[in-house]
């Protein structure tokens, strides 16, 4: 009962890392940019969260609604006004443009608001718990953060399969050039992409905030969970992410419960086994 | 029929042959009237260039843009703590048993992180850096988290007084950047050169012409790796401390490297020089501000790598038609 007990939270831990992943999965697979600073984004979004909890003194989960709409606008204009001039020069101009912008984050941050420690509490519904039976206890907060996960990809499946929007995020991964040629605005269409995106990162962000500390150097170790979330899922397809998640949470609950030093670890180690095992994830759909 | 000849150096080239080693001399006087301060600085240069050479090979002729460089830095050093304070090994002897082991490490690591592409490939050798940092973070005889150090004893063996193991020290600093920059240059004009400008230039076209891309890639890879280790060890051999969060520091041993080969100009020998130069420029110039130095930094690369990606030595040899290192064969008759 025990290690089912450890089982069941890291899947749900793995709710956290899908939302981790879901803005790096959607930008790559739309328009194959792989965001160097996606981890330093969320932690950032964690900060507009702490930002406007301090100004107001809402619950954090209500900032949601301020967060989202700043990372949204945020992330429409760094697509435009930037990530797009990189697109067309190969491999180099956007990875090494986004680490750029990954190193600026972290220490804009590190000067403006410094190096302490924070996180954001939302209440008692953080320490709730369900009583399942047979000893298995969730919490209500884990569940909530894992039910978001999984309504944001049925959600992002809908908006990909029932939208015009979503029909042209399609046609422009499959073929830009010929997408455009059809009518589609590739720059304009491009920022909607980061912004969507930036949906899921503020989300993760808050989400993130409530559950663990963070500080301004948070953002690296966040990119390289939702980097492993993908990597095992399987590039290019949501639902797989959302299982990779999941394989990456239950490493780590288990690794945790050897000892807590060997949870990241675990995590890692799993993670570089499926990759030698089965390089292009358990549930692959797009190439590269 | 006329006579063709393939010119493999030029008049700027051998003039700056030239330079590079009476200026190398003139730095070696440098403990006769320079200060201790003076020495570090410019052995920590020597250093940062070697490390900035090799993620330039890595990254710019190659096109295995790594994150995870730091791995190999960090594996120097334990492999020179661990086996000076475990078997009485002589530093220096530790120091050179550094590189073939991070070549050990970087075989069967390029296995599995060759498997991805691109950026992919770029996050991959981070994570294995990590995992290398957390593993080395539990193993007791490592010194776990706390680290270790050099005890005075295991110093002494270089040089029994302090002057003189701050002139050992510094001279190897200077062979180490000269002998790296050999191997790099070296590398780049032998056949492997003209295979890695193929692959850089169009990678299916190489192979259809017989260039083995993998073997080529996986050879610069354990190489680098192998120098970078060495330059590791001889980092922590300087700072006589070694923790897993300074010896696998992305910031310090990647991060930082990555401005310089940017800034300087990706895909040159003259780049990482010019933007090693500007980094400690603007560390020494900004030293009161902070970290504003990494943002300035941060800054400048974005914009380098937007408008003008051949880097500021990329826009000068452009210019004035300059190649100071002739790695270029040129047909004359």
């Amino acid at each position: 009962m025990e290690w089912l007990n450890i089982f069941v939270q890291g899947a749900l831990l793995g709710g956290l890392y899908a939302l981790f992943a879901i803005g790096l999965s959607l930008a790559f697979g739309i328009m194959r940019l792989v965001n160097i600073a996606h981890g330093d984004l969320i932690v950032l979004s964690a900060y507009v969260a702490l930002m406007a909890v301090n100004a107001t003194g809402m619950n954090p989960l209500v900032s949601i609604v301020v967060v989202v709409p700043v990372m949204f606008v945020l992330g429409y204009l760094l697509q435009r006004g930037l990530l797009n001039l990189t697109l067309s020069g190969g491999l180099l101009p956007p990875l090494l443009v986004t680490f750029g912008i990954s190193v600026i984050i972290e220490n804009l941050l590190l000067e403006l608001v410094g190096a302490d420690t924070y996180k954001l509490s939302a209440g008692s519904i953080e320490t709730d718990s369900l009583h399942l039976g047979g000893g298995i206890a969730v919490g209500v907060y884990p569940l909530l953060v894992f039910a978001t996960a999984a309504l944001s990809i049925a959600g992002l499946q809908l908006l990909f399969y029932r939208t015009a929007l979503g029909r042209a995020f399609r046609a422009t991964s499959d073929d830009a050039d010929t997408a455009e040629l059809m009518g589609v605005d590739n720059r304009h269409l491009y920022a909607m992409a980061m912004a969507i995106a930036m949906i899921f990162t503020a989300l993760a962000g808050v989400l993130m905030a409530i559950r663990t500390t963070f500080d301004p150097a948070a953002g690296p170790i966040r990119l390289i969970f939702a980097f492993e979330a993908v990597i095992i899922g399987g590039l290019g397809s949501l639902w797989g992410t959302l299982l990779g998640g999941m394989v990456l949470g239950i490493a780590q609950a288990v690794g945790a419960a050897l000892s807590p030093t060997w949870q990241i670890l675990a995590g890692h180690i799993a993670f570089l086994l499926i990759l030698l095992v089965r390089p292009s994830g358990l549930f692959p759909r797009t190439r590269d | 029929m006329a006579e063709y000849r393939v010119e493999r150096s030029t008049r700027e080239s051998r003039g700056f042959a030239l330079f590079l080693g009476v200026g190398l001399v003139a730095l070696a006087t440098l403990p006769y009237w320079g200060g201790a301060g003076d020495m570090r600085l410019v052995s920590e240069m020597a250093y940062y260039l070697a490390l900035a050479q090799l993620w330039n090979l890595l990254a710019g002729y190659a096109g295995l843009v790594s994150v995870g460089q730091q791995a190999f830095v960090g594996l120097g050093g334990y492999t020179l703590f661990y086996l000076t304070s475990q078997f009485d090994v002589h530093p220096l002897v530790a120091l050179a048993l550094a590189a073939p082991l991070a070549a050990a490490f970087a075989f069967p690591m390029a296995l599995a992180v060759f498997r991805l592409r691109g950026a992919y490939f770029a996050v991959g050798t981070w994570v294995f850096a990590e995992t290398l940092q957390l593993a080395v973070s539990l193993i007791t005889p490592l010194g776990a988290g706390s680290g270790m150090s050099l005890t005075p004893a295991i110093v002494r063996q270089i040089s029994p007084d302090r002057t003189g193991r701050e002139m050992i020290v510094y001279w190897i600093s200077l062979g180490l950047v000269a002998l790296v920059s050999a191997i790099v240059y070296l590398l780049l004009r032998s056949r492997h050169g003209l295979a890695l400008t193929a692959i850089r230039d169009s990678e299916p076209a190489s192979e259809s012409l017989g260039v083995d891309t993998f073997r080529t890639k996986l050879m610069i890879y354990v190489v680098t790796a192998a120098c970078t280790g060495l330059v590791g060890g001889f980092i922590f051999l300087q700072k006589l401390r070694l923790s897993p969060e300074a010896g696998f520091s992305v910031n310090d041993w990647t991060v930082v490297v990555i401005f310089m080969v940017v800034i300087g100009g990706i895909g040159t020998l003259e780049g990482p020089i010019v933007g090693m130069l500007i980094y400690f420029g603007l560390r020494e110039l900004l030293a009161d501000y902070g970290v504003w130095y990494l943002i300035l930094l941060g800054v400048t690369a974005v914009a380098i790598m937007l408008k003008a990606q051949e880097g500021i030595w990329g826009l000068v040899a452009r210019r004035f038609d300059l190649h100071l290192f002739s790695v270029r064969r040129h047909l004359t008759r």
